[in-house]
């Protein structure tokens, strides 16, 4: 706990490069905690972003060590290697500065997804009777929870390799609609979700399920949509 | 560019071809394993298929799913791996299909008639 922690920072843009910070080592640190101590006492120009410091709003996530994190909730001593730890913006999506990326892509595929609800009833109706342990209820269930971190999409070889995946965020979120009782907008939805742009391009690697912060499985909710949409095609829906 | 309909219809049409080859590919081995034991020559092969219709329906079968299903899969390899464009790749993808289907059947009709 003596020892210094000594963070490379990626610096720049694209084409910029690591800086090494020295910081002091505390009990239960986290990574953010070492951004900001770097941004608060060695380099205020170091630009990062984050809220809620308790993982709830998504907006810290980083790439710690080659690996996708949300940094409010990584304590260095489990990702250290040694006294070093390198910190970097997220994997597949452009950098603005330093560790702050441009995640309107990461977004506007949500929309791309038909991720928003589309319901028929005003407020003048009743509310809708959802029994809570229904598996449509059970499966939505699942994956709502999501914060919109990116960690997931950062984690994703297939973002990578096709720029117009959406990524498994999005389709998660879709999932999560289609299982939605109150929802009418599946069958454009399905549509939107379908093809090499959408579930049918993952690989069933499982790299958004193994670091999702949430421990939600976006894995498990794109291959519902693969089941769904197959469905759909067989009744000629599609 | 293939709608997105074609898309998916696609990722089942090799999903399918997956399982059928599964199948194929097992049975083939286990019956190379089990008919060359003691050693085994071209005319002794071609005997036992010539005018034999199971074994020419079964390889049939497997033909037509390797031509559904490596296609399908080269072009993904393509577009992801080798950053070829979508019309570019499925057109190659074509072609070997087209090949596939050839060189299998010809290969079928070799050892049946």
């Amino acid at each position: 706990m003596n020892e210094p922690l000594y963070a490379a920072i990626w610096r720049g843009k694209a084409n910029g490069s690591f800086s090494t910070y020295e910081v002091p080592r505390h009990e239960s640190q986290t990574v953010l905690d070492v951004v900001t101590y770097v941004q608060r006492h060695l380099d205020p120009t170091l630009a990062y972003r984050y809220a809620c410091r308790v993982g709830m709003c998504g907006s810290c996530a980083m790439s710690v060590n080659g690996t996708p994190r949300w940094t409010c909730r990584t304590h260095v001593a489990k990702v250290a290697r040694g006294n070093t730890v390198r910190i970097a913006p997220l994997a597949h999506l452009p950098i603005i500065r330093d560790l702050v990326t441009d995640m309107r892509e990461f977004f506007d595929k949500w929309t791309r997804a038909k991720g928003d609800f589309v319901g028929t009833r005003t407020r003048r109706d009743d509310l809708a009777r959802v029994a809570p342990n229904s598996p449509e209820r059970t499966a939505a269930d699942a994956g709502v929870e999501c914060i919109g971190c990116g960690v997931c999409y950062a984690a994703c070889d297939v973002v990578g390799w096709r720029a117009d995946f959406l990524g498994p965020a999005a389709l998660n979120r879709a999932w999560t609609l289609v299982n939605d009782a109150r929802d009418v907008g599946g069958r454009i939805r399905l549509r939107a979700v379908a093809g090499d742009a959408g579930c049918h391009a993952c690989h069933t690697q499982g790299s958004c399920t193994q670091w999702c912060p949430k421990q939600l499985a976006p894995t498990a909710a794109i291959a519902g949509l693969k089941r769904a949409t197959a469905k759909a095609a067989v009744r000629g829906e599609l | 560019m293939i709608n997105v309909v074609t898309q998916a219809k696609l990722w089942y049409w090799q999903r399918l071809s997956a399982m059928v080859l599964a199948l194929c590919v097992v049975s083939h081995l286990a019956m190379i394993v089990y008919a060359s034991r003691g050693g085994l020559t071209a005319a002794e092969i071609l005997a036992r298929t010539r005018g034999n219709a199971p074994f020419a329906a079964f390889y049939s079968v497997f033909v037509a799913a390797c031509a559904i299903h490596v296609p399908i899969g080269l072009k993904s390899i393509a577009v992801e791996w080798l950053r070829w464009r979508e019309r570019s790749a499925s057109i190659a993808a074509a072609i070997i299909a087209l090949a596939l289907l050839v060189m299998g059947f010809r290969a079928v009709y070799a050892i049946f008639v």
